[in-house]
Parts: C-alpha cells; structure tokens; sequence
C-alpha cells in the first residue's frame, strides 16, 4: 500500500474518531477540541489527494496544499472565536452545560 | 524498510493520540494529547511533500491552537465536574459509536475507490508559474492562480477578530484584553522573553522572504512574530494593546484594504478583479504579502488575547 493510501485511510478513522467525541462529550470545550481532531482528519486526506496529484515534476499538487494552509489558518480562527463564545456563556450563565434549561428545572 | 516502519509507528501514534484526546477524563489532558497530536501531524505533512503545510500546522494547528485551548482549560476548569454529570447515556454513546463507524466506512469505499488516472492540477500550475515570478508553487497559488481565496481567508480573518471583540461587555468594549501579566523580573520566562525575540523576528522576516522561492510564507511568518509578542505579553514586560488604539485598528484592517486595491487595479490594468498586468506579477504579490504580514500578526496575536476585558470606553 502507499503511504498517500495509508495516509487517507488513518485521515478516514481520523473524522470518525472526531465525530464520536463532538457526540458524546457532554462538555462545549471537549466538543470544540474534538470538532478540531474531525477537521484535521479532513485536512489530512486532502492532502493525501494532493501527494497522490503529483505531477509534472511537483512531489504534489499545489492547489489543494495551498488550500490547506488556508483552512488550518481559518480553523484557528474559528476555534478563537467559539473559545471567546464558550468563556463568555459561562460568564453570563455561570454554566457550561448545552442543556436546555427547561431539562434542569 | 526503516520509512516504512516509521510511517506506521506515526500512524498508531496518531490514531492513539486522537483516541486519547477524544476519551481522556480530563480536558487538559485531552488538550496536552491534541497539542502533541498537532507536531506528529506536521510530520504527516512532510512525509505527504507539504513542507509549507506541515510549518504552518506546527505553527497555528499545535502551536497557537494549543496555547488557545489550554488558556480555556485554566479557566473552564470549575465547569467541568458540573457538565460530567450530564452523561449523554450508553444509548446516545453507542448511536454516535455506530454514526462515527458508518462515516469512517464511507470515507474508506470513497478512498478505495479513488479515480484513475489521478486528477491534478500541477501541470497546469508548473507552465505558469514563470509569469508569476515567484518560485515557491504554493505561494503562486496562494497570491496568483487563487489570489481571491486569500483575500477571502484574510477577511475571515478580521471579521473573526471583530467576532471576538463583539463577546466583550459593555463596559470594556475598546479597553485591553486578557489579564495584565506578572511574572518575576529576574525569571527564567521575562529573560526568555528577552533573549528570544530578536531570534524570532530574524527567523519570522526569514521565513516571509523565502516563502517567495521555499517552503515558508507569511502564515508561518505571521505566527511566529505573534508568539513572540505573546511572549513579551506573558512576561509582564509589555501589556496587551487597547483595542480602540486607532493605529491597531488601522494595522488589522491594511492587508485586506491593500489586496483589495491590487485587485482593483487588476481590473483597470489587466482587465479582471485580482489580474496582475504583464510584467507586474511579482512587485504586486510582494505589495500584498508586505502589507497582509502586519494583519496577520496582529490578527493571529489578538485572536489569542481574546475579548477586551478591562480599562474600556475612556
């Protein structure tokens, strides 16, 4: 097997590893940190599809690499922000459950 | 032989790691797991030929990241008892089990039954990379065949910051964010924030100014001189600037503005939006990329303060 296959197979468990922890983690933090494992499950068989794209004396095609460099940067950015969301939901409600309050009344 | 032991070594580590991060009881141990998850992934990125990709995942993917999720950890540490008690129940745990396992399948037949021969578009890439005058494929992408996702991806950038700014309360909207650091004068950290940023700064504007021809770039760039801020903000040898300070305001929005305006002469000179006139290529991707490294630094390093939090409204 190639190492760009065995690659994009370990990115496949990667999204399914992510997805399971985004279920059933009760709390926002670890859904947020295992949101980001799904993502980079994503980011690593793109870039499996980019080494498997070599061509033309390129060790891989550089369009989709380009484009990861652009998600990695605005998967920061979107964790930044549900970061700042997550502290100030708690700030306010003084909890960090995602429950609906009617479910604890 | 030795590669090949190597790669599935890394591979049972980083399938581990992702379980370990996922299951752990704790969520600084989980982020402790995500930040070493994150180095191992840029050595993904080097044995896939992303050198580009693998500086910028060791960068921001476990570097800026991981600092980010760990400053949440200290302060979300006394939620977590609360929300461990919400167990979500075996019957929700074995459907998101079966769901996880049905996605991973999925992607497997997807990736089974990838097409051949094998899409690409670095034959289209390499023929044109001469007019862009810039020797780096990657950064041709990113500043000429793609220029408009750049310009896109450096406004999701600012508009996140503002995201940011915005979960600041009233009181200390304009005011400085996170806490005022202090740290012992004579430490190992405030003499460490003194020693290392001159070496930063040389190997972020290094970094920048190869990314034209090598692996590098401003993204990499960027992250660096923003650690190296965030360093000098952690010793208490500087304070977080205020962020109603009008040349903060004007240094986050330049890049954009500075793209966008090279994409506009694009359209009188070259006749489309973000076309470089013959001959302009490269001057103009090196206008961009001058004038997106201050936004991104400041982007990158205010996205890690967070929200203003005190001295606001003078």
């Amino acid at each position: 097997m190639s190492v760009e296959t065995l690659f994009a197979l370990t990115a496949c468990a990667l999204v399914g590893i992510g997805l399971y922890g985004l279920i059933a983690q009760p709390h926002p933090l670890r859904k947020l940190i295992a949101f980001n494992v799904m993502g980079s499950g994503v980011f690593v068989l793109f870039g499996a599809l980019a080494k498997r794209g070599a061509a033309a004396g390129l060790a891989a095609d550089p369009v989709p690499q380009a484009l990861l460099i652009t998600a990695i940067v605005v998967a920061f950015a979107a964790t930044a922000v549900t970061v700042a969301l997550m502290l100030r939901l708690i700030e306010s409600a003084d909890s960090a459950s995602l429950a609906e309050p009617s479910a604890k009344d | 032989m030795i590669t090949t032991i190597a790669v599935g070594v890394l591979v049972l580590l980083l399938l581990w790691l992702a379980l370990w991060t996922v299951l752990a009881r704790d969520a600084f141990l989980a982020v402790a797991g995500f930040v070493i998850y994150g180095l191992l992934l840029a050595l993904v990125w080097v044995r896939l030929a992303g050198i580009d990709v693998a500086l910028t995942e060791a960068a921001i993917g476990g570097g800026l990241t991981g600092a980010l999720l760990l400053g949440a950890v200290g302060r979300l540490r006394r939620t977590e008892a609360e929300t461990a008690a919400e167990d979500v129940g075996t019957a929700t745990r074995a459907l998101a089990a079966v769901l996880a396992l049905g996605v991973t399948a999925a992607l497997v037949l997807a990736v089974l039954m990838l097409p051949e021969p094998v899409p690409t578009l670095a034959p289209l890439v390499v023929p044109n990379m001469p007019a862009t005058g810039v020797g780096n494929p990657i950064t041709g992408v990113l500043l000429a065949f793609r220029a408009l996702d750049t310009l896109l991806e450096a406004i999701v950038l600012v508009i996140a910051l503002i995201g940011v700014w915005s979960f600041a309360g009233d009181r200390a909207w304009g005011g400085r964010p996170g806490p005022r650091y202090q740290a012992e004068p004579d430490g190992i950290l405030a003499y460490l924030a003194r020693v290392l940023p001159p070496l930063g700064i040389v190997i972020g504007i290094y970094l920048f100014w190869a990314g034209a021809d090598h692996p590098g770039g401003k993204f990499q760039a960027a992250t660096i001189l923003a650690a190296m801020w965030m360093l000098v903000q952690m010793a208490g040898l500087d304070d977080a600037p205020r962020t109603d300070h009008r040349g903060l305001r004007a240094g986050i929005v330049v890049g954009p503005l500075a793209f966008i305006a090279v994409g506009a002469l694009g359209l009188w000179k070259a006749g489309s939006f973000l076309g470089y006139p013959e001959g302009w290529a490269k001057p103009l991707i090196l206008v961009i990329e001058i004038a997106l490294l201050p936004t991104l630094v400041l982007v990158l390093a205010l996205l890690m303060n967070g929200p203003p939090s005190r001295g606001g409204a003078r």
